[in-house]
């Protein structure tokens, strides 16, 4: 009987897994925006703006659910199937740089608004979902920042961030694909690499 | 600056920006197909933002360090509430009875209990606040966005918005103040509260993108498209590994055809009612 309930409880924990290991989307964006915004309210030196320990921040608890390659690949839009390999992996590196700073750029601003989380409305079986979120802040209208994730093999990853109806992402497309027109899709890793450097605390205040 | 002109006056700076653009409509050499008047647009642009720079923001930022913050709420809500009944009227126009007469009990709830509109009591008793100008209903009436066009002082704006845009002005300020420099300053302090409440998205705008005009220009748009469809425009992801895919065309119509011809994902946009009418948890307390 013992051996029976053991066997019982072994086929169990190795049932659950398959289902616990993935957050539900709803739920990992409720609690990362949670537990950032925690870090946030309590440090001095990230609400001043303190670049070196925003980034730290963003890099070990936001961009491990990111997903920076669609991202990119949405950003540049049809050109990118004319990227070569080398070529994408140098885009998504230089569009994952400039993505982080106006990230942490606007996490700096964050001060007492009030996030509300609506229900998500998506089958269980959806592999592309949004999750809503409202920023409240007394005397303004809430601002819309909705996330768009997809299921991957590594969990639910965000490739699209929605803030007051516009996509941060496709915002870029316009801009992107001027750049390649005129430049080629080096001119466009160029011009991106260029303002990085020019952003860089490292080099020169912009 | 806007701000002390007379209604006159502002006609004929909307005349000179007409006459600017046809001008341009020869001169200009675009770079973007999607942006037909891009010279005069960037120059205007720049312009606009030079006014921005030298008057505007240092305004801005000094009313929003000196004003404390249950100020700057109440004048925010009285301005959002002179704005109530042209809003309704839009959304009467649009089709939309139910959010339409919840403006104007807004309007009128805020206007009494909510002391001449300093306190929006109406969102807290559940009437949300819309979003909705002349401009808009023009776009649900069937009427196309044209070219963008930025203009002088009044900024990003698409041809049928900036056509709508006088009317907006003084639909949604009805207060007929006869004295003028009451009613100056009450313009004033306007403009100023709500570039203050912009002040924190400047150092974002600056440095996330190495193309400023392009980046505010496409916002605008996508912007402008989020509030037409009432919060929820179609939503598609292309996938852009694909074979062969169709050239991604403008208009929302196309877009849907495209749809159908194409690898879209399509999150199902009939799921989520419109962001008014969705279940917000309003706090009930």
């Amino acid at each position: 009987m013992k051996a029976l309930a053991l066997s019982f409880c072994l086929f169990l924990t190795a049932l659950l897994p398959a289902h616990a290991a993935v957050t539900p989307p709803d739920v990992l964006v409720q609690e990362v925006t949670r537990e950032v915004l925690e870090i946030v309210r309590k440090d001095r030196d990230i609400q001043s703006g303190d670049p070196a320990k925003v980034n730290a921040l963003v890099e070990a608890k936001v961009l491990p659910h990111f997903n920076f390659r669609r991202m990119t690949m949405l950003a540049v839009g049809r050109d990118w199937r004319e990227a070569t390999p080398e070529q994408q992996a140098r885009l998504i590196d230089a569009f994952r740089t400039l993505l982080v700073r106006t990230y942490s750029n606007a996490l700096t601003q964050y001060r007492d608004q009030s996030i509300e989380f609506r229900p998500l409305r998506a089958a269980p079986t959806d592999n592309t979902v949004q999750v809503r979120t409202e920023v409240r802040q007394p005397g303004a209208q809430p601002i819309g920042i909705d996330y768009t994730l997809e299921r991957t093999d590594a969990g639910w990853k965000v490739f699209d961030v929605v803030v007051a109806g516009v996509s941060l992402v496709t915002n870029y497309r316009g801009t992107f694909s001027q750049e390649i027109r005129s430049g080629g899709i080096d001119g466009l890793i160029r011009s991106l690499q260029n303002r990085n450097r020019q952003l860089d605390p490292g080099s020169a205040g912009a | 600056m806007p701000v002390t002109k007379t209604p006159g006056a502002r006609r004929r700076l909307a005349a000179l920006a007409c006459m600017a653009l046809l001008a341009s409509g020869c001169a200009g050499a675009p770079r973007n197909p999607d942006d037909p008047l891009e010279g005069y647009n960037r120059a205007m642009f720049s312009f606009n933002d030079g006014v921005d720079r030298t008057v505007i923001r240092p305004v801005a930022q000094a009313y929003d360090t000196v004003a404390p913050t249950p100020v700057k709420i109440g004048v925010g809500n009285f301005f959002g509430n002179l704005a109530d009944p042209w809003i309704g009227l839009n959304n009467m126009l649009q089709g939309k009875p139910g959010e339409a007469f919840s403006d104007w009990m807004r309007f009128l709830f805020n206007s009494t209990w909510g002391i001449l509109g300093l306190l929006d009591i109406a969102s807290e008793a559940g009437l949300p606040k819309h979003d909705e100008d002349f401009g808009q209903t023009l776009a649900v009436w069937g009427v196309g966005d044209g070219a963008y066009v930025v203009l002088p002082f009044f900024g990003p704006r698409t041809m049928r918005d900036a056509a709508a845009t006088p009317l907006d002005l003084t639909g949604d300020s009805p207060l007929r103040i006869d004295h003028v420099p009451t009613r100056n300053s009450a313009r004033a302090l306007r403009i100023t509260h709500v570039r203050a409440t912009l002040l924190g998205a400047d150092r974002t705008l600056e440095e996330s993108t190495f193309d400023k005009y392009a980046y505010v220009r496409d916002f605008y748009l996508q912007q402008r498209r989020y509030k037409i469809h009432d919060g929820n425009p179609p939503l598609e992801y292309e996938d852009f590994n694909g074979a062969s895919l169709p050239r991604p065309a403008g208009g929302v119509a196309d877009a849907a055809a495209d749809a159908a011809l194409s690898r879209l994902e399509l999150i199902d946009p009939t799921a989520v009612g419109p962001l008014s009418a969705a279940p917000v948890n309003h706090p009930q307390r």
